[in-house]
């Protein structure tokens, strides 16, 4: 069942994408679980794929006391009452061209999760097309899954990770705005969460959003290959960390630069401008330029 | 600091259901935002742009002899529809003291921090801030 589409054969893992029509072939298809994460709380209950099983971002993947990601043993309880087998084939999909959906992704590869895709377009493309919604909650039996450890060292960075960092890659995916310290939350969200605006010294600015077309669908390899490892110099990169106000929009980025564009060694920094534009003595840069690493790094660490 | 009669119904419907029925609960109110009137219809920029959603949510406030609140917010954002509905219906023929006396953090009243999250509850604290501000305005005179 890993058979991949041609139209995504130019990607460095064509198997991690999948299109509106394998997922309506594959509806009734024992082994794949089709799971709708969006920014909107409410927007599986207003209809979704149908058989599609919902995963909030916030409420579920979430700890709910401390700031990180589910312990070990909640994540597999998880999976387990959504009927997510430990052999099951995962396609993640949502609004907002997948923002949320490559989210979830990420947050599943801490787990060691690998059997994971992207249905291209996500829940627009599936809607663009006409196709078939429900308010019916899918029912899938739940399952015995096995604990397995989150490793927190490969796909993901920490603030100390990311100072001793300073002077390799950096991308930071927010808006021109927050990048460059006029704001500190994305144009229309509100202003949170951050006590000093402006990005991390030398990181290059690419919004996440240039990643995808207008319908939603990523932007061709070679299109993706023009703005990452062209205009953001990461061409040849083998360490890179993304990182953007929580750490969402840069799972997006993470899963360009990892999945369509192949590139090894790229982490995400979670704790994001939230952390780092609160975080007492680290390097801030302001305005359009990246800036340079500072001679002093900054927090005595 | 009291309820209307209407939001002191709707968030006793709330905390009579079990956690995850809130949700199913928000999304009949998200289904049944009224249209908005014409007047307003044509001219969207006669509302007020609410910062603290994420997604274009519009109110309009007018003050008679009672308050009148209209909403819009787009169909993919059914959770901000659903408060803009609670806040709407709750507040429909209410005098302005009445609005004036609802607590700012009504919201959390619903019962739906652990279902919706308390970031997104702020969106609606938002709302209510932005109409009193409106009513306050509109009774100075």
């Amino acid at each position: 069942m890993t058979e991949t589409e041609p139209r995504f054969a130019e990607y460095a893992s064509p198997d991690r994408l999948v299109s509106t029509e394998w997922v309506a072939a594959h509806l009734d298809d024992p082994d794949v679980v089709i799971v709708e994460s969006d920014e909107d709380v409410l927007l599986y209950e207003v209809g979704h794929i149908p058989g599609a099983v919902k995963i909030d971002w916030h409420t579920e993947l979430n700890d709910p006391v401390q700031r990180d990601y589910l312990s070990p043993e909640a994540f597999a309880a998880l999976l387990g009452r959504k009927g997510i087998g430990p052999d099951t084939t995962v396609v993640f999909y949502g609004d907002k061209a997948n923002w949320w959906a490559t989210y979830a992704l990420w947050v599943f590869a801490l787990y060691g999760r690998d059997g994971t895709r992207i249905m291209d377009g996500g829940r627009d493309a599936w809607i663009a097309e006409g196709r078939e919604l429900t308010r019916e909650p899918a029912n899938r039996p739940a399952v015995e899954v096995p604990v397995v450890p989150r490793d927190d060292r490969t796909l993901r960075a920490f603030r100390d990770d990311v100072l001793a960092h300073l002077g390799k890659p950096l991308v930071d995916v927010r808006s021109p705005e927050e990048y460059s310290g006029e704001r500190t939350t994305a144009p229309a969200y509100p202003e949170e969460g951050a006590l000093r605006a402006g990005h991390i010294p030398t990181a290059a600015s690419v919004p996440w959003g240039k990643a995808v077309n207008e319908d939603g669908t990523f932007r061709s390899r070679a299109e993706l290959e023009t703005i990452y490892l062209d205009g953001a110099g990461l061409r040849g990169a083998d360490d890179v960390i993304a990182y953007c106000r929580i750490g969402e929009r840069s799972s997006h980025t993470w899963f360009v630069l990892t999945h369509l564009l192949g590139l090894p060694g790229v982490r995400n920094y979670d704790g994001s401008w939230t952390e780092w534009g609160s975080l007492v003595g680290v390097p801030i840069a302001v305005g359009v330029e990246p800036g340079e690493v500072p001679v002093r790094p900054g927090a005595a660490r | 600091m009291t309820l209307t009669a209407a939001l002191q119904r709707t968030v006793d419907d709330f905390q009579a259901m079990e956690e995850q029925d809130r949700l199913q609960l928000l999304l009949e109110f998200a289904d049944e935002l009224p249209e908005l009137p014409q007047r307003y219809a044509d001219h969207p920029d006669l509302g007020e742009r609410v910062a603290e959603c994420q997604s274009p949510v519009f109110l309009f406030v007018e003050v008679d002899d009672a308050v009148h609140v209209h909403a819009t917010a787009p169909a993919e954002s059914p959770t901000t529809r659903g408060f803009a509905s609670i806040l709407a219906q709750g507040l429909e023929g209410a005098s302005a003291d009445e609005v004036l006396a609802v607590p700012a953090d009504m919201p959390r009243l619903l019962g739906l921090d652990r279902v919706v999250s308390p970031l997104r509850l702020r969106g609606m604290a938002g709302m209510l801030g932005r109409i009193q501000r409106q009513v306050r305005k509109r009774t100075a005179a």
